[in-house]
């Protein structure tokens, strides 16, 4: 069998017979498992072959789903200790969507605890390896999904994004990853990091892909309030169209410290082709860019005291039996249970949130945040799409950066202003890097629920790169 | 610098009990981030109106109606309750609430 399947070559195979729906599964499952132990991409594999509905759009195509989303009857640990042993009650919408299409599952994909993380090392069940170099992080949280679709140990996976989960690992795997924009995807099954900021987004081997399963995945739904209205174009529809034209923005304040500088040059290849293909391409800014990461890790760990409080070892996950009163069961099932970088943020958001800091860290960064969707939104009224590094430096090694999570906060510099301004983006394979031989990532960022023409711009610039 | 109390109080509110080892580390840790995330004070956002979310919705809601797919049965109920880690018969036994001692 060939190597590296995408959607289509599934498909075309299915259909000349070249195999069964049970074959492809087989090899991907002996795949798995011969080289699962070698990356940690997946945390559980799937034996069994759920039924396949056929005649739909991705019927048979073998996919991963990131293990903060529920599949039911099978475990979801979002990483912790804390669910180790939870069995899902139901499927998310993504997944019961996925279902309906067709697809088999093969498993359940590693990442950073509660998708807290940009280098999934804070996974409770080990760090996955870079298929690229074992020796270095996929990024994260979803380093397991990015992993998975790099080494072709499935055809797609599903990934969320809060801050950059699903672009930033996509880059540093050479993968294409897409955050939708906020409300799109329903979030219903995704066990809740930061609930005004996550989106559920495919990690795909190219970008037709990707429009292809944000088709099937999105849309409203009566179970999650914040899906907005909206009509679900065919997105696959305008990927060929020309993009003579467009407006493509630049931001200044992209080209900053700490940008390296093998990165810079892929960023500056990709805009100078996007010029080739008759792109516009205008200098912009974005006043406030330099503030969203401090806004970010005020919203995110406020969010997450809140979402995270539900862990008291009382209805389902790990509890101690330590202690005499339900107050040493909170207390012992938690402090057994979470790993530091829960721990951390829980923290962090309980003092955010406190009396008497209320205003000064919540509601400011709130006012931030505000600030930083002024500023896109400005921008957007002159450019139709903006690009620029999905982060600012190739895969670094395991370990590296683990004793300083200041360090690791700034790996998303370039993908937390996405998600505090809802905006849909994407990050594609730019290249190697000229020293260190490892992908890197072009993000390009989109207006609100316009997925259409951030895709288009994707497919056509994905060709010439 | 967050003080000892402060960092016990805060381990507090998040109903995590921390050693003294950890009390040390957190304390370090969590105030290089509130170091970095206190240069949002060089932005005056006097009149700046705050964004909690981005969808533009307000007020989602549902009919208040009967719902054929969660109706009450023991398959539910398993669901729902099936694994906490103790129970009897339907319902969920926790600990003492009140501590005998004070």
């Amino acid at each position: 069998m060939a190597k590296n399947y995408t959607i289509k070559d599934i498909l075309a195979g299915l259909k000349t017979r070249e195999f069964s729906a049970e074959e492809i599964f087989k090899y991907y499952n002996a795949k798995i498992k011969i080289e699962n132990n070698k990356l940690n991409a997946y945390l559980s594999v799937f034996e069994n072959r759920t039924d396949i509905l056929p005649d739909q759009p991705l019927s048979a195509v073998p996919c991963a789903i990131k293990d903060n989303m529920l599949i039911e009857g099978t475990a979801a640990t979002a990483g912790s200790k804390i669910l180790e042993n939870y069995i899902s009650a139901y499927d998310a919408t993504a997944v019961s969507k996925l279902r309906s299409s067709g697809v088999q599952f093969l498993g359940k994909t590693n990442l950073d605890e509660f998708a807290m993380g940009t280098s999934t090392e804070n996974s409770a069940f080990g760090p996955t390896k870079n298929p690229h170099d074992v020796k270095r992080v996929p990024g994260g949280s979803s380093g397991g999904s990015a992993a998975a679709v790099a080494a072709d140990l499935c055809v797609f996976a599903l990934g969320s994004d809060t801050g950059g989960s699903v672009r930033q690992p996509a880059s540093m795997c050479g993968v294409v990853g897409l955050k939708p924009t906020y409300g799109r995807v329903s979030r219903h099954g995704l066990i809740a990091m930061a609930s005004s900021l996550d989106q559920i987004g495919p990690l795909t081997k190219n970008v037709y892909d990707a429009a292809l399963v944000l088709g099937i995945i999105a849309g409203t739904d009566k179970f999650d309030s914040t899906t907005v209205p909206r009509e679900v174009p065919d997105f696959t529809k305008n990927l060929d169209k020309n993009i003579k034209g467009l407006k493509i923005g630049v931001p200044k304040e992209f080209f900053r410290e700490g940008l390296s500088s093998e990165v810079e040059e892929k960023i500056r290849y990709a805009i100078a082709k996007l010029e080739d293909l008759g792109c516009e391409i205008a200098d912009i800014s974005l006043p406030n860019f330099e503030y969203a990461l401090a806004s970010y890790y005020i919203i995110v760990p406020s969010e997450v005291s809140s979402n995270l409080a539900r862990f008291d070892g009382i209805r389902y996950g790990y509890s101690s039996h330590g202690g005499s009163t339900l107050s040493d069961t909170y207390l012992e099932s938690r402090s057994h249970g979470f790993g530091p970088e829960p721990k951390r943020r829980i923290m962090l958001g309980a003092y955010a949130l406190s009396s008497g800091y209320y205003d000064a860290y919540y509601l400011k960064a709130q006012k931030v945040r505000a600030l930083i969707k002024k500023d896109f939104d400005e921008a957007f009224g002159k450019v139709d799409v903006i690009v620029g590094p999905t982060s600012p430096t190739t895969a670094f090694k395991i370990g590296e950066k683990a004793s300083d999570p200041l360090s690791l906060y700034l790996e998303d510099v370039y993908t937390v202003p996405v998600n505090l301004a809802g905006l849909p983006g994407i990050s594609i394979p730019a290249g190697l890097g000229k020293n260190s031989r490892l992908p890197i990532g072009f993000q390009m960022i989109g207006k609100h629920f316009d997925e259409q023409t951030l895709l288009n711009a994707a497919h056509q610039l994905e060709k010439v790169l | 610098m967050l003080s000892e109390k402060e960092i016990k109080h805060i381990a507090n509110l998040a109903r995590i009990r921390i050693s003294g080892a950890e009390e040390d580390k957190f304390r370090k840790e969590l105030s290089l981030i509130i170091d970095y995330i206190n240069k949002l004070n060089e932005l005056d956002t006097e009149n700046v109106e705050p964004l909690y979310q981005v969808t533009g919705l307000t007020n989602s809601g549902r009919p208040d109606k009967h719902r054929a797919d969660f109706e009450m049965s023991d398959k539910l109920n398993e669901k729902l309750i099936g694994q906490a880690p103790r129970s009897e018969k339907r319902f969920i036994k926790v600990k003492s609430v009140l501590n005998k001692n004070g």
